[in-house]
């Protein structure tokens, strides 16, 4: 079951950075991110069953510094619409030179 | 899991969660209303969780569920709701021409690569021998997990809490009125 969840979570990876690449809306960009750290997730689970519990131990980790990623980014994005009634990148150019 | 005892079920099963999370981050990427695509974020997440347990990780699973399906998603839809962007129809937000050339493109090169690293054959050194996985049988689940969290990665463990403790104090400091006294 190894390389079938490398693949899946290859694919997923994947998906995620199409999303990041097209999506102009400033929370699913974000979400996209978070889709992509479930997917590196799924490789150290993946590994973990091969090299012992250290993998289990690192998606742990990671689980919170998505969590505090997600608190700080939510509360950017927060501030940013008070500043410029909007989420969409195209709006956010503001050290465009 | 006893992946001895129903193979073929066990493969059908990791198949079909593989697959329903494939579709449905598919799904979420390409949907236009934010609430719409983070529903469709939460059943990959569910998916995710599925394929842990299955892959002996029971305990990484159900943190899955409360933390990334439960908590953190709730924080996203919460924040949607907050912002209030209006019709998803008057707020098209996928990049126009040149984004998708790029953005297929770059998934068409990851999954070349992908391809390339499975067909040849891995250089000898890079590949580690698996240690034989030792299950502490007092400990049961859990204490796989946490006693390696608690003593190689104590010092780590100690420093999540500090981020945590940051993370809180930003994410009040940011989301404050600006000028409120």
């Amino acid at each position: 079951m190894l390389t079938e969840a490398l693949a899946l979570s290859a694919v997923l990876f994947t998906i995620g950075v199409i999303g990041v690449l097209t999506r102009r809306n400033a929370i699913i960009v974000f979400m996209c991110v978070e889709l992509m750290l479930n997917a590196v997730n799924l490789s150290f689970i993946a590994f973990s069953k091969l090299y012992g519990a250290a993998g289990q131990v690192f998606v742990i980790f990671v689980m919170t510094v998505a969590a505090a990623e997600a608190a700080v980014g939510l509360a950017i994005i927060i501030s940013i619409f008070r500043h410029q009634e909007s989420v969409n990148l195209k709006d956010i150019n503001l050290l465009r030179g | 899991m006893p992946t001895e005892f129903l193979p073929l079920l066990y493969s059908f099963h990791f198949y079909l969660f593989g697959l329903i999370a494939v579709a449905g981050s598919i799904a979420f990427v390409t949907r236009k209303s934010p609430v719409a695509a983070a529903l469709w974020l939460v059943v990959v997440m569910f998916c995710i969780a599925a394929l842990y347990v299955m892959m002996d990780a029971q305990f990484v699973g159900v943190m899955q569920v409360l933390v990334y399906a439960g908590a953190i998603m709730v924080v996203f839809v919460f924040v949607v709701m907050l912002l209030n962007l209006g019709e998803p129809a008057a707020i098209a937000d996928v990049r126009g021409k040149w984004g998708s050339l790029i953005a297929g493109f770059l998934g068409l090169a990851l999954l070349a690569e992908i391809m390339a690293l499975t067909r040849s054959p891995m250089d000898l050194r890079l590949i580690v021998p698996p240690v034989p996985v030792t299950v502490n049988s007092t400990g049961g689940i859990i204490g796989g997990v946490a006693g390696p969290l608690f003593r190689e990665y104590l010092l780590a463990f100690e420093l999540t809490s500090v981020l945590l403790l940051v993370a809180i104090a930003g994410a009040v400091v940011l989301g404050r009125k600006r000028n409120a006294n």
